[in-house]
C-alpha cells in the first residue's frame, strides 16, 4: 500500500470530516479514555488501599481482609488491566482516525 | 556453606558468560544504537528488559523482607512501584516515543528551552547517581555473602561485567543483556517462592495461599511484640501512606532510566504494549513479594518460639556469621525480635533479623537443596546489574548527547560521538565502582531524595509539556524551581543528612512523601507563571500537536481493508 500522506481522499472514514477537525475528535476520544482510566486507578490504589481500607478489612475473603488484599495484591492485577484495555482500545481509536502505524504492506508493524 | 558457594559460582559464572556473549553479538557501530538500540526492540522483550531495569538490587534482596516487617503499611512500595506504570503508559511513554529523539533532557530542551536541557540533564546526573551506588553497593554485599569475595572485589567484578556490555554495545547491549537478566531474576525469585508456598499451605501460588496464614501471623507477631499485620497505619499514619505511595507513582514515572527505555520500541504502539508487558514482568515479582514475606516471617517465628537459645534452628546459627541475624547475649528464650539495628543494639529486643535475610534464607528455611540457593545469589546479581547499567547509560547520554556536545564540542562527527560517548560510560562506570566500593554516609537516605527530586521535576515537566501547551519555558523553568526547593529543603529539614539535625515531621509527612506535595507545587507554579507570561511559539505548539498523534493520517486505508 501506498504511503499516503494526503489528509483527504474520496471514501475516508468518516469521522473528522474537513480539514483537520478529526484531530479534536480524535484527542478528546484519547483524554476520555485516559480520564475513566485514571479514575479507576485512584479509586482501587488510593481509594481501596488507603483511604478506605480499614472499613474494607472488616470483609474477609481467603482469609485476606479485603482491604490489606486491595493493598498488596488487588491494585496492582488492575494496573495491569487499565494498561491492557488502554492499548488495545487506542489500537481501534488509531485505526478507526487512520492514524496507526502501519509496515509497507500494511500490516501493523 | 561449601556446596552452596560451589552452585553460586557456577550459576554467576554461567550468567556473567552469557551477558558477556549479548555484549559481544550488540556491538553497535552509530549513536543511535548507542542510545537507543536503533529503535528496533519488540515491545515483549522491551517489557522485560524495563522490568530489570526497574527492578533493582532492593527490590530482589530487601523488599519481600521490608514488607513483612512493616505490615499492612508495606502496601507503599507495592503499589508505588507499580501504580507509576499506569501514568507512565497513558500519560508519557507513546508521546515521548512518537516525538523519538535520544534522551529525557533532549526532549525538555525541544519543547521548553536550551537552558532548561541543561538544568534538567544536570538533575538527570544526579539522581542516577545516587541511584547506582547502592546498585553496586547491592552487588558487592551478593558476592561477598555468596562466594566470600570480600565486598571491593564484588563490586570491580560486577563492574568489569557492565563495562564490557555498556560501553560496547550502549543502549543496545543494556537491552538483550536485560531480557537475560529479567530471566535469571525471575526464574531464581519464583522458585523458592512456590516451594515455600507449597511447603506451608498446599497450594503452590503464592499470591492465593498467603490469605491461610495471616491470622496465624497477626497472632504470633503481637506475642513477639510487633504491630498487628494486617492492620493498617501501624507503620505510617494514614496520609503519609497515602503521600508516599503518591511519590513513588509519580517518581516512578518521572525516572530518567525507566522512561528512556521507552524511546527504544519500534512504534508507538509498541511503546503502549511495552508498557504493559512491563507492568506484568515486574507484577509477577511484586504480587509475590509479599508472600514471601508473610511466609518466611511465620516460618522463622515459629522456629524460635518457646526454643531455647541452645536449640534455634540451624538457619539461625548459619546466617550469624554474616551479621544478618544476631541473638542478644544472655538471652533464653527469645520474647521480642526488631529488624531495627539501633533498636537492637539498645538492648530493646532478644533478636535482631536484618530485612534480607528473608529472600536470602528462605530457599534454605524451605529446605530447598543448595543449587536453588546458588541461583538466588545469580538472581539478585542479575537484578543490582541491570538496574546499575541503565542508570550508567543515562548518566553517559545526559553528560555527553546534553551537556558536552553542546557546550564544548558543537562540530563532533558521528564517529567523535560514539567515541565520546563510550569515554563517557567508561568514566561513569569508574565513578560508580568507587562509590560503591566507598559509599557516603547519606546513601540509604538519598534514594528517598532519588525518587522525590523525580517526582517534583521531570514528571510535572513532561506532563504539561506534552497536554498543555500553553505551557512555556519560563513557567517550566519557576515550576522545577519551586518543587525543588520545597522537597529538597523538607528533605534537608527532616532527615540527617550533610550533618545537619532532623526535625519531627510536619503534620506527619515523611520525607518519602513530601514529592507528591513538591510535583503539586510544580504544577501549579507552571500553570499560573505560564498564563501570565506569552505562550510558547507556533514552531513548539505543532510539535506538541504531532506527538499527539501515532502516525500520519492514511485515509486511503479503510478502503484497503474492506477489500480483504
Amino acid at each position: 500500500m501506498a504511503q499516503s500522506e494526503q489528509e483527504q481522499v474520496p471514501g475516508a472514514p468518516p469521522p473528522g470530516g474537513e480539514g483537520n477537525g478529526w484531530r479534536k475528535e480524535y484527542w478528546s476520544k484519547n483524554l476520555r479514555l485516559m480520564v475513566v482510566l485514571l479514575a479507576i486507578w485512584f479509586v482501587v490504589s488510593f481509594g481501596c488501599g488507603i483511604l478506605f481500607v480499614e472499613q474494607l478489612n472488616q470483609v474477609v475473603i481467603a482469609g485476606f481482609p479485603l482491604g490489606f488484599w486491595f493493598a498488596q495484591q488487588g491494585s496492582i492485577y488492575v494496573f495491569i488491566v487499565l494498561i491492557a484495555v488502554y492499548a488495545l482500545r487506542m489500537d481501534r481509536l488509531d485505526d478507526e482516525y487512520g492514524v496507526s502505524e502501519r509496515n509497507d504492506d500494511g500490516s501493523r508493524s | 556453606m561449601s556446596d552452596i558457594q560451589t552452585w553460586a559460582l557456577v550459576f554467576v559464572a554461567l550468567s556473567f558468560a552469557v551477558y558477556i556473549y549479548i555484549a559481544w553479538r550488540s556491538r553497535v557501530r552509530e549513536t543511535k544504537g548507542f542510545f537507543v538500540a536503533e529503535q528496533n526492540i519488540p515491545a515483549v522483550a522491551n517489557g522485560a528488559a524495563v522490568a530489570a531495569d526497574w527492578m533493582s538490587a532492593a527490590s530482589f534482596i530487601s523488599m519481600a523482607g521490608l514488607i513483612a516487617f512493616l505490615g499492612s503499611d508495606g502496601s507503599v512500595y507495592l503499589m508505588g512501584w507499580t501504580g507509576g506504570y499506569v501514568l507512565l503508559a497513558l500519560l508519557l511513554a507513546p508521546y515521548l516515543r512518537k516525538w523519538g529523539k535520544f534522551t529525557v533532557p533532549e526532549f525538555v530542551g525541544d519543547r521548553y528551552s536550551e537552558t532548561v536541557r541543561s538544568v534538567a540533564a544536570l538533575v538527570a546526573i544526579i539522581v542516577s547517581f545516587t541511584y547506582v551506588v547502592g546498585q553496586m553497593a547491592g552487588g558487592g554485599i551478593v558476592f561477598s555473602r555468596f562466594l566470600q569475595v570480600p565486598q571491593a572485589g564484588g563490586v570491580a567484578i560486577a563492574a568489569v561485567v557492565i563495562f564490557a556490555y555498556a560501553v560496547f554495545g550502549g543502549m543496545k547491549g543494556i537491552t538483550w543483556t536485560q531480557v537475560a537478566q529479567y530471566t535469571v531474576l525471575i526464574v531464581a525469585y519464583l522458585i523458592p517462592a512456590w516451594a515455600v508456598a507449597q511447603t506451608m499451605t498446599g497450594i503452590a501460588v503464592p499470591q492465593v495461599s498467603f490469605g491461610q496464614i495471616l491470622a496465624e501471623l497477626d497472632a504470633i507477631g503481637q506475642e513477639f511484640g510487633m504491630a498487628v499485620f494486617t492492620e493498617a497505619f501501624t507503620a505510617r499514619p494514614q496520609i503519609d501512606v497515602f503521600l508516599v505511595t503518591m511519590s513513588l507513582m509519580i517518581g516512578t514515572a518521572g525516572l530518567p532510566h525507566v522512561i528512556i527505555r521507552f524511546y527504544t520500541t519500534k512504534t508507538v504502539r509498541g511503546a503502549r504494549y511495552s508498557a504493559l508487558w512491563a507492568l506484568i514482568f515486574i507484577g509477577l515479582l511484586y504480587t509475590t513479594a509479599p508472600a514471601v514475606g508473610a511466609f518466611t516471617k511465620l516460618n522463622m517465628l515459629q522456629g524460635v518460639q518457646g526454643v531455647s537459645t541452645s536449640a534455634l534452628p540451624s538457619w539461625v546459627a548459619n546466617w550469624q556469621a554474616t551479621g544478618l541475624v544476631s541473638v542478644a547475649e544472655g538471652t533464653e528464650t527469645i520474647g521480642t525480635i526488631t529488624n531495627s539495628a539501633d533498636d537492637f543494639a539498645a538492648g530493646q529486643a532478644d533478636m535482631f533479623l536484618n530485612n534480607d535475610i528473608l529472600v536470602l534464607a528462605s530457599p534454605e528455611i524451605a529446605g530447598l537443596p543448595a543449587p536453588i540457593v546458588g541461583l538466588v545469589a545469580a538472581g539478585g546479581l542479575a537484578a543490582a546489574m541491570s538496574t546499575a547499567a541503565g542508570l550508567l547509560l543515562v548518566i553517559s547520554s545526559s553528560a555527553s548527547h546534553d551537556l558536552y556536545f553542546r557546550y564544548v564540542d558543537h562540530h563532533a562527527s558521528e564517529r567523535r560521538r560514539l567515541l565520546v560517548s563510550r569515554i563517557a560510560m567508561g568514566l561513569a562506570v569508574l565513578v560508580s565502582i568507587y562509590f560503591g566500593i566507598n559509599p557516603p554516609a547519606f546513601v540509604a537516605q538519598v534514594v528517598a531524595f532519588a525518587f522525590g527530586l523525580a517526582a517534583s521535576t521531570f514528571f510535572p515537566m513532561l506532563l504539561l509539556g506534552i497536554f498543555w501547551k500553553r505551557a512555556n519555558a519560563i513557567g517550566a523553568v519557576s515550576g522545577m524551581i519551586a518543587g525543588l526547593a520545597l522537597t529538597g529543603t523538607y528533605m534537608i529539614y527532616t532527615l540527617e543528612v550533610f550533618g545537619t539535625q532532623a526535625h519531627e515531621h510536619i503534620a506527619g509527612v515523611s520525607p518519602e512523601g513530601v514529592g507528591a506535595i513538591g510535583a503539586l507545587v510544580n504544577l501549579i507554579v507552571t500553570i499560573v507563571v505560564s498564563k501570565a507570561t506569552r505562550p510558547p511559539s507556533e514552531h513548539v505548539q505543532e510539535m506538541v500537536e504531532r506527538i499527539r498523534y501515532p502516525a500520519a493520517r492514511q485515509v486511503a486505508r479503510s478502503a484497503t481493508r474492506a477489500a480483504e
